[in-house]
């Protein structure tokens, strides 16, 4: 059989790119004639779409007001298009043109609810993410334009705006002995925040263009303590995060507004405040009180990009179902030339192995990459439309990572089935293929999200194995300035979404390299 | 079960006459010798053996404990590698039968054997003892690594950990379920591959059946649903017997659980008898 490789015989064939067009039609028609593989890549696409539009169906959000149940209300857009929480203690007055705040902050200090470990006391402290300071805003509508500059409880100074845009200042909490001191102007549609420790000596912390911001804006002081948050292992697989009630409150003095306020009163708004705990109730509601120029704020809340709700990349639930056919067949195009000897055939054929090797990969990466889009084109939008339909309201996100995520999928399908087709050339096996290529692809996964595996370990097994090229799906950003539980159980993975499809087909070049390695070696 | 698997070996030593033939021991005698004798077995069953260890092992060395109550079930996180195993325990199953379609070799076997249940009787009598033996090794041998590692990461009696014992009841039940866990996902995979016959479509269905549903089951955002679909999935419910802390919140209890395995492993059996006994070979 390695007289196959013998010169004489290639000698008469077309040389170099003649020949492969050939192959890759040899290649094509082997595929399309063998009626259950064909069956099997439709019947692929078709679980795709059926899962992704069940699971779709089947999601549904309500909210309740007292004990009727009502359809849970649109969470606020922001300037972006992303759904943003926008909750919040303010204190404003009305700026018409150029202008600015200046304050000094003395105090931060607030409650949690009932944290672990015992869940039976309300505790004082802060969430890391508490934040408060003066702000820049485009009326008082939920997820409209904002600029602010801050403290927040651990992470320092900071100017955010527009909800997903975050700059770091000086680090450190504040306290009487170490107060700080916090400016915002507004010039045009520019906004400079600046921080200073003793109100003389002030250090720029960022500065940005809201065009959108119109010649009236409210500027003012405002409070936010968004949910203490934490993460437990769920009976059912997977992990549960919990959040908690807490409130934040501020000591604001030495207030000086700079331009026109038309009104020169100061308004209060509990901005998305909706019904009140029994903390508020009982103990401390959010508001403001004013004695000798210091104001002292109370509020909760956040004011930043919402991080739960169904990102679209859910809808491709069906996906994996999909990615084990796909494996099977792939396995079984390359295997079913061993075990019907047809490799002796194609091989006297087209004795450049390595070649035929590479035609068998292009013509199922194409196939498999073919019916993968054919599936996530149709289930992405429609799946999205149903899940907003139902009141689950998935993260809007722009046509290109919409893109992204459907044509992703398809490529990680072409790519995972070309892996398994060359461990089906190396183990020349089905059986052994087959195992290899789902305990190296599906397994990771598996365990990433449905297991008792600590969020660290399934970490490093979406960063190490061939499943790191699932990352591709991920729609949704991780905001650092949100608490969230980015877990790869919630669908954060730890590698960027083309990084982690760089190691996928690194794999999958892997082994394709030494499976023609092995053909070109060994008899067949 | 270790003496089952004895009297099979026995069994297999003695020279049975042929005209024996209204026992199922020519059946028993004839599969033992196919399996033993096939290259990849021994492989095999170490495979499984390794991997069920490795992997607990390593899960084992993942956590760690620094105050008391850290909320880990150290029973069963010392036998997750029991959650890879299956897929060797898998791959072993089906090749007792789809090897026998590849090859060929059915034809003679169901000429020499002609009762066709019996034959799937008896493949699945060889497949339970080897995995019950295998499967005993495995969990023995995780539940010793993890009494070995896990005191070193901070689960010791102080923390509230006592090491993990055999003596402890819920312990002994989820290593004895988790061995039958193994013997039913054998004889699942042995039901559908036999159904199947194909041997890749066979492992890719046996494979889907197994790690699908789990994440299917995790992503569904009803908990109603999710708890139903947790209920009929086999991997889930059956791994509820390795369960030995916080049982009150599983859908199901640990025996019921293995129970639900059970009733598909019953169904893919009798769906995979009558297909050998109507279908043409």
């Amino acid at each position: 059989m390695t007289t196959g490789t013998t010169t004489p015989y290639r000698s008469r064939r077309p040389t170099g790119r003649a020949g492969f067009p050939h192959l890759l039609r040899a290649e094509w028609t082997k595929f399309r004639t063998v009626r259950g593989w064909v069956l099997a890549m439709t019947a692929a696409a078709v679980v795709i779409v059926s899962l992704g539009l069940i699971f779709a169906t089947g999601s549904h959000s309500s909210c309740s007001i007292g004990t009727v149940e009502v359809a849970c209300p649109k969470p606020p857009t922001g300037p972006g298009g992303e759904l943003v929480d926008d909750r919040f203690y303010f204190v404003h007055q009305s700026l018409a043109g150029d202008g600015g705040i200046t304050v000094r902050l003395t105090s931060m200090t607030g409650i949690i609810t009932y944290p672990p470990p015992n869940h039976d006391k309300i505790v004082s402290g802060l969430v890391p993410w508490a934040k408060t300071g003066v702000i820049v805003k485009d009326g008082t509508r939920q997820g409209s334009a904002y600029a602010a500059m801050m403290v927040t409880a651990d992470h320092g100074v900071r100017m955010q705006y527009d909800y997903t845009h975050d700059t770091a200042g000086r680090p450190g909490r504040v306290s009487a002995a170490s107060p700080r001191w916090l400016r915002l102007n507004r010039s045009g549609d520019t906004l400079t925040g600046y921080e200073s420790a003793d109100g003389t000596q002030w250090t720029q912390v960022g500065t940005t263009h809201l065009p959108r911001l119109p010649a009236t804006v409210q500027i003012g002081l405002f409070v936010a303590s968004p949910s203490d948050l934490t993460v437990e292992q769920s009976a059912l697989g997977g992990s549960v995060g919990q959040a908690r009630y807490t409130q934040a409150t501020a000591v604001f003095d030495h207030v000086g507004l700079r331009g026109t306020t038309p009104g020169g009163q100061w308004s209060r708004d509990d901005i998305g405040a909706d019904g009140q705990t029994d903390w508020q109730r009982y103990h401390r509601p959010s508001g403001v009180r004013e004695s000798g120029g210091a104001y002292t704020v109370t509020g909760s809340g956040d004011i930043a990009p919402l991080t739960d709700g169904p990102p679209i990349e859910r809808t491709l639930i069906g996906m994996l179902a999909g990615l084990i056919v796909m494996i099977v067949v792939a396995v079984m195009f390359m295997t079913a030339e061993y075990r019907r000897g047809l490799i002796h055939t194609t091989l006297i054929a087209s004795p450049r192995r390595g070649r035929v090797l590479a035609a068998k990969a292009v013509v199922i990466g194409l196939v498999a990459f073919v019916a993968g889009v054919a599936a996530t084109a149709i289930t992405v939008p429609s799946g999205t439309r149903i899940l907003r339909r139902g009141g689950a309201f998935p993260f809007p996100v722009s046509s290109l990572t919409e893109l992204r995520v459907i044509v992703g999928t398809a490529a990680l399908l072409a790519v995972a089935a070309v892996l398994a087709l060359a461990l089906g050339a190396l183990f020349r096996r089905s059986v052994a293929a087959i195992i290899t290529a789902i305990v190296v692809i599906v397994v990771p996964y598996v365990l990433a999200f449905a297991s008792v595996l600590p969020d660290d370990v399934t970490r490093w097994l979406l960063r190490l194995t061939p499943a790191a090229g699932f990352a591709i799906q991920q729609s949704v950003p991780e905001y650092k300035q949100v608490i969230g539980n980015y877990a790869p159980s919630a669908g954060y993975y730890p590698l960027a979404p083309w990084a982690g499809f760089a190691v996928l087909c690194a794999y999958a070049a892997l082994a394709l390299g030494l499976a023609a390695h092995r053909l070109r070696r060994r008899d067949a | 079960m270790s003496e089952r698997s004895e009297r099979i070996m026995s069994t297999a030593t003695r020279v049975t006459p042929p005209d024996e033939g209204g026992l199922v021991k020519r059946e028993l005698h004839a599969e033992w010798t196919k399996l033993r004798t096939a290259p990849g077995t021994g492989w095999v069953l170490l495979a499984i053996v390794a991997l069920t260890v490795a992997v607990s092992g390593a899960a084992g060395t993942t956590v760690s404990c620094t105050q008391a109550g850290c909320g880990h079930d150290l029973t069963k996180l010392s036998l997750f590698g029991v959650q890879l195993g299956q897929a060797v325990v898998a791959v072993l199953a089906v090749l007792t039968i789809s090897g026998e379609y590849g090859s060929g070799m059915i034809r003679t076997t169901l000429t020499a054997m002609p009762r066709r249940v019996t034959v799937l009787a008896a493949k699945a009598g060889i497949l339970t003892g080897l995995t019950l033996a295998t499967g005993i090794i495995a969990v023995l041998a995780s539940l010793l690594a993890g009494r070995l590692i896990l005191p070193g990461h901070g689960f010791t009696r102080a923390h509230g950990y006592p090491p993990l014992s055999l003596a402890d009841e819920p312990t002994l039940r989820a290593a004895v379920g988790s061995v039958l866990y193994l013997a039913l996902i054998a004889l699942l995979s042995l039901g559908i591959a036999t159904a199947v016959r194909d041997a890749a479509a066979a492992i890719g269905t046996v494979l889907g059946l197994l790690y699908l549903l789990p994440v299917i089951v995790s992503l569904t955002p009803d908990p109603h649903w999710q708890r139903h679909l947790w209920q009929i999935s086999p991997v889930n419910a059956g791994l509820a017997i390795q369960a030995t802390t916080d049982l009150p919140s599983l859908p199901l209890g640990p025996w019921p659980g293995l129970g639900v395995l059970a009733a598909w492993t019953a169904a893919a059996l009798v769906s995979g008898g009558l297909a050998l006994r109507l279908r043409d070979a």
